[in-house]
């Protein structure tokens, strides 16, 4: 069920963040979102595409240090309260989220959020039974 | 009282009763070692040589080397001559895998390298009047040790700081007016630039001189110690397989380090054939310990490149002196006064599951050694989560400190991420070499 998301090492250096962006567009995949995660010293790139593994391919075959990483995206009314009531449903179950972000497609009416928590299963279960409507990579691509 | 030497009729002696002397305690060395040190007698047997061919100095070149492999072959009690329970210390150096240079002790051999370190004090203008600070550190490290006892022989007034805590080490040298430092040069330009930003002039400190070893420097480092604490700055050089620091020392001339040839024959030699060089010539410095007792090693090469000089010193020492290193013949660094070999890197890689593939990255900025090695992850390293990577990288850092005595700053780097020239990745960047360091 999870959709795939593309992680990628990214040294804090000079042009390290052309070659990523270059071998996305020249592969012709579209992003949907991204997010950064940094430190002093690295940071590292959370993407989701059109195509993970083209993505994936084109980024290994330009030297960046890459990998798969299964996360649970959701979508969800675009409108108050919908961001809280799907967070204190997974803290209701104790469930931890590592880190989370957020985009809005071009309908406006949902929002799609991805979650990286340890457990993927168990997370997408609580949803589903709370109504929560998950994302597959059907729904990634056709947005 | 002034005095200009410690020990004047060892130091100015005449040059043929130096030879004479140093054939003696050769001869007499040669037999010791041949009988009680196993490991060597195997290898001047496998070289054909016995100790009656060992006549005098002249016959030196026929005896075997011991290099550095040798002393980890032989750990712990490989290369011992005397009875266990007649050493007194050991003291040590870090070591490649696991396995340290322990060097052994008996008394007369504290006592001998005591006497090298107080020549060393005298030398630079010491006597038993003076406040001597020794912030080397204290421990295996033969540094904190031998000035410590040096000064105690010259009956100075002995501070025994060990390294670091810079604000303890500005009040004690303000409040018990401290006249010597000793102490690595970095660390005494650091103490000089710390005194400054404190607002303290040169003239504020009662500091007359340094006696600063264990590390590479330059004149132009020098002579920022000296204006900056108002002292004069000495070189001196040792090595903890001989005894300590203490092997040779500077002068009131200083240039060069005279070595304490009563104790120590030093040779140069070609490092690629072995040959010996006649003096003058550019090679790698070699040792015979003439007086050791407990761990006396016959040829040791330290693979430190330096020139030798007979040339008379005005200050009436006879003793041959040495440049500063200009450089090694082998991959050992010195970073912050600890020896460092990149083989010592590949074992803790490979003990925590890293692939050989780093890079060491040395630099000095504002008088410090910096000291990164970018590492390699493997696939199974990656991680979307930083902190995973981060703590990777502390855990790795924690191993390193066990190995080598200081800490490093990993940078975990993504897999064939470090260059590499003609397939080979560079291992050692050196940036201290723009410096003018021979390193």
């Amino acid at each position: 069920m999870a959709i795939k998301q593309i992680s990628i090492f990214v040294e804090n250096k000079e042009g390290k963040l052309v070659t990523i962006t270059d071998s996305i567009a020249n592969a012709g995949i579209d992003i949907r979102a991204l997010s950064v995660a940094d430190t002093q010293e690295f940071g590292i790139f959370r993407l989701i595409v059109t195509d993970p593994e083209k993505a994936k391919e084109a980024l290994e075959s330009s030297g960046c240090f890459v990998s798969i990483t299964k996360v649970v995206g959701v979508s969800i009314p675009d409108e108050p309260g919908s961001l809280a009531k799907i967070v204190n449903i997974l803290a209701r179950h104790n469930i931890n989220i590592e880190y989370m972000y957020a985009f809005i497609t071009v309908s406006k009416k949902f929002a799609s959020v991805v979650l990286r928590v340890a457990d993927n299963e168990a997370a997408e279960k609580i949803l589903t039974e709370n109504g929560i409507r998950l994302l597959v990579e059907e729904d990634i691509v056709s947005m | 009282m002034q005095k200009r030497y410690f020990q004047p009729e060892n130091e100015t002696m005449p040059l043929d009763e130096l030879k004479k002397l140093q054939d003696e305690k050769l001869v007499k060395q040669v037999k010791r070692v041949y009988e009680n040190v196993k490991y060597y007698r195997d290898l001047m047997d496998e070289k054909g040589v016995s100790p009656d061919d060992i006549k005098g100095i002249d016959d030196l070149h026929k005896l075997p080397f011991l290099k550095k492999d040798d002393l980890r072959e032989a750990y712990p009690f490989g290369l011992l001559a005397s009875d266990l329970k007649d050493c007194v210390r050991i003291q040590s150096t870090s070591g490649t895998t696991g396995k340290r240079v322990v060097a052994f002790y008996t008394q007369n051999d504290v006592d001998l390298w005591e006497d090298c370190c107080a020549r060393a004090l005298v030398a630079a203008g010491a006597t038993d009047e003076d406040v001597c600070q020794v912030c080397y550190g204290y421990g295996l490290f033969t540094g904190g040790a031998g000035l410590h006892g040096g000064s105690h022989k010259l009956g100075s007034l002995t501070l025994p700081m060990s390294s670091g805590n810079t604000d303890r080490q500005i009040q004690f040298m303000m409040d018990l007016g401290s006249t010597i430092l000793c102490c690595t040069p970095s660390y005494a330009a650091y103490i000089g630039e710390t005194l400054k930003e404190k607002g303290y002039k040169p003239e504020d400190n009662k500091l007359k001189m340094g006696i600063f070893g264990a590390e590479p420097w330059t004149e132009e480092m020098r002579r920022d110690i000296e204006k900056n604490l108002g002292i004069k700055a000495y070189d001196i050089y040792g090595l903890t397989e001989l005894s300590g620091p203490g092997v040779a020392f500077e002068c009131e001339e200083q240039r060069g380090m005279h070595i304490n040839e009563d104790h120590f024959i030093a040779e140069i030699i070609n490092p690629e054939t072995g040959e010996v060089l006649p003096v003058g010539e550019k090679g790698e410095l070699v040792f015979t310990s003439l007086d050791k007792e407990a761990f006396p090693l016959l040829r040791y090469r330290t693979r430190d490149i330096c020139v030798l000089s007979r040339e008379k010193c005005s200050c009436g020492r006879t003793f041959i002196r040495m440049t500063k290193p200009l450089g090694r013949s082998d991959d050992m660094m010195i970073i912050r006064g600890v020896n460092v070999f990149p083989s010592q890197i590949e074992a803790v890689l490979l003990n925590n599951g890293y692939a050989p593939n780093y890079q060491i990255i040395v630099d000095r900025i504002n008088n410090t050694d910096t000291f990164d090695i970018n590492v390699e992850m493997k696939d199974e390293d990656f991680s979307d989560i930083p902190i995973n990577i981060t703590n990777k990288e502390k855990a790795l850092q924690a191993a390193m400190k066990t190995m080598l005595g200081i800490n490093p700053k990993i940078h975990l780097v993504a897999p064939k991420s470090i260059e590499r020239s003609e397939g080979k990745a560079v291992r050692i960047i050196d940036k201290r070499k723009r410096l003018g360091i021979n390193v």
